[in-house]
């Protein structure tokens, strides 16, 4: 996704000169015809990601469309205030494009892991929140929504979902129509969940968009009111958006994601995956474990 | 212009027994360079507060927002009579300055250490922009604690930006906590152009902000006293977020009559 990334921003900077691009000094080189081609709308700021955003916000204050870029916790949770305060309170619109969200980097220990983006962005009025799981859907969804004058949060991943959908910005895509369970999948946790559904009698609905989070869709696929919910960053962060969505019925959900205690383990992603069940078969034994609950 | 600047100090002192709220040592300290900002120095119009035309002012230590609220009513922003409602429910101004809200606020401040990395942004896409106006932005010498403002201060100079103007409001509120120490050797080590003045003596403050260097952003050390022109008041840490009683309120307008 880092590639599309460089891809989709050179190609929109090109397009659109309000685009301003603020490297964490994660990036430079990859985005090296840009400096070229843009040298007045790309910089490397450097390792200041407070600034950086605040900064960002400036630029958005008098028309420009920034888009700041490093690893996931420093560029969200470093920052965090200044994207609540500079972005969200401000009414400021601007992009925030992470790489190396939950234990993408998980040899580098737990410094380096974020599995807590997404549940802290989500607090934030106002925040969209973006989860793609391919390269393409980044660039379908970074199109649609980089401009349209809220912050948005882009949280790119080193892995990717075998296949792409015709994804669109604020909306779940209908996978897959069935009467036992609804599996709300989001970004590259749909890979095992679709992997874990192929022969099951369950709907499954694909959201790239986490906020806003797409009520309707939910509603009018979800007659069993059993909620299988997979992502891949901490567990259960959209619970509450569910509940709401289908209230005033009562609805049984399972979550499934990432634990919430630190990983101190390093090694590979996939070997975490395998740790945490998940994978397909960890995600089909959840599953039937809900469809054959009470 | 002293019965002037005393009249804006009776309006804030007087915002404040509405609700009981506001910073008025806070505002004092930093009245004298708003209104010489406003008052000679910046462009704009109050009539189109958004024209791009404009000098942009953002005041990072937004607890000081009744100084810059007094000054903006009295340059015609919006009537001075909302001074009055200041920090009500249904008040535009409240105890933090809000951009969406205020004709002339250009930042929504109040946590520490955000209004000068936003100005940085400010003055970055006005040189993007090609639009040749300048940035003032000033900082309490605690919000100097931050280090983002530090951040702020190393990408200022680092992209030369010179239509960059940062005050330090040095009122030493913050010797006690931690000592900031010789504030213009601090900036000039940062790379700005930093000279050190008496934040109350209206020349000096206008000499120094209409000083632009080529090449770099300026950072003016402007020595204040906190609660300046009150006696009472000044230097007084109970009175930082305080407002008077009737009788300490007659004997205030009397000094500042």
């Amino acid at each position: 996704m880092r590639k599309q990334f460089v891809r989709t921003t050179e190609d929109v900077m090109a397009k659109d000169e309000r685009l301003v691009v603020l490297l964490g000094d994660i990036g430079v080189f990859g985005f090296r015809s840009a400096f070229e081609q843009f040298p007045a709308r790309i910089y490397n700021i450097g390792i200041c990601e407070q600034a950086m955003t605040s900064l960002a916000a400036g630029l958005s204050k008098e028309g420009l469309v920034p888009v700041v870029h490093s690893i996931a916790p420093f560029v969200v949770e470093r920052c965090f205030e200044q994207i609540k305060v500079d972005f969200c309170y401000q009414k400021l619109g601007g992009n925030i494009v992470s790489v190396g969200g939950s234990y993408d980097y998980a040899a580098l220990g737990c410094t380096h892991h974020c599995p807590g983006d997404v549940a802290i962005l989500r607090t934030l009025p106002g925040m969209e929140i973006v989860v793609p799981g391919t390269p393409q859907e980044y660039d379908q969804l970074f199109r649609a929504a980089y401009a349209d004058g809220q912050p948005t949060y882009f949280r790119l991943s080193e892995r990717k979902n075998p296949q792409s959908f015709d994804v669109q910005f604020g909306r779940a895509s209908i996978l897959k129509q069935g009467r036992l369970a609804t599996v709300v999948a989001v970004g590259t946790a749909l890979a095992p969940a679709l992997a874990a559904t192929q022969d099951l009698d369950v709907s499954v609905l694909y959201y790239t968009t986490v906020a806003p989070f797409d009520a309707e869709t939910l509603r009018q696929n979800c007659a069993s009111r059993k909620v299988v919910l997979v992502e891949p960053y901490y567990q259960g962060v959209l619970m509450q958006d569910i509940v709401a969505a289908l209230a005033p019925a009562s609805v049984q959900i399972t979550t499934i994601g990432v634990p919430h205690r630190f990983l101190t383990d390093y090694g590979h992603q996939e070997q975490h995956d395998e740790a945490l069940g998940l994978t397909p078969s960890g995600v089909r034994a959840r599953i039937e474990q809900l469809i054959h609950a009470k | 212009m002293r019965v002037r600047l005393n009249q804006l100090k009776r309006q804030i002192i007087a915002a404040t027994t509405a609700t009981k709220e506001g910073h008025i040592p806070s505002a004092f300290s930093i009245l004298d360079i708003v209104w010489v900002l406003y008052d000679g120095v910046m462009r704009f119009n109050p009539h189109d507060p958004k024209s791009d035309d404009r000098d942009r002012f953002i005041l990072s230590k937004g607890h000081g927002s009744l100084a810059v609220y007094a000054v903006l009513a009295e340059k015609g922003f919006f009537p001075a009579e909302e001074l009055a409602r200041f920090s009500t429910l249904e008040s535009r101004l409240g105890g933090h300055p809000d951009h969406n809200k205020v004709p002339g606020i250009e930042a929504s401040t109040g946590s520490l250490g955000h209004g000068l990395p936003f100005g940085v942004g400010v003055a970055m896409a006005l040189r993007i922009r090609k639009v040749d106006r300048r940035v003032f932005v000033i900082v309490g010498d605690a919000e100097c604690n931050e280090g983002s403002i530090w951040e702020a201060a190393l990408l200022a100079a680092h992209h030369k930006l010179s239509n960059l103007t940062c005050i330090v409001d040095y009122n030493h509120s913050t010797d006690r906590a931690l000592n900031m120490g010789d504030m213009a050797a601090k900036f000039a080590a940062f790379g700005w152009a930093a000279t050190t003045i008496n934040g109350h003596d209206h020349a000096a403050i206008a000499t120094a902000l209409l000083a632009r260097d080529p090449q770099k952003p300026t950072a003016i050390i402007a020595e204040t006293i906190k609660g300046h022109g009150v006696k009472q008041m000044e230097n007084n840490p109970a009175w930082h977020h305080r407002s008077p009683s009737k009788d300490e309120l007659e004997a205030m307008f009397q000094e500042l009559a």
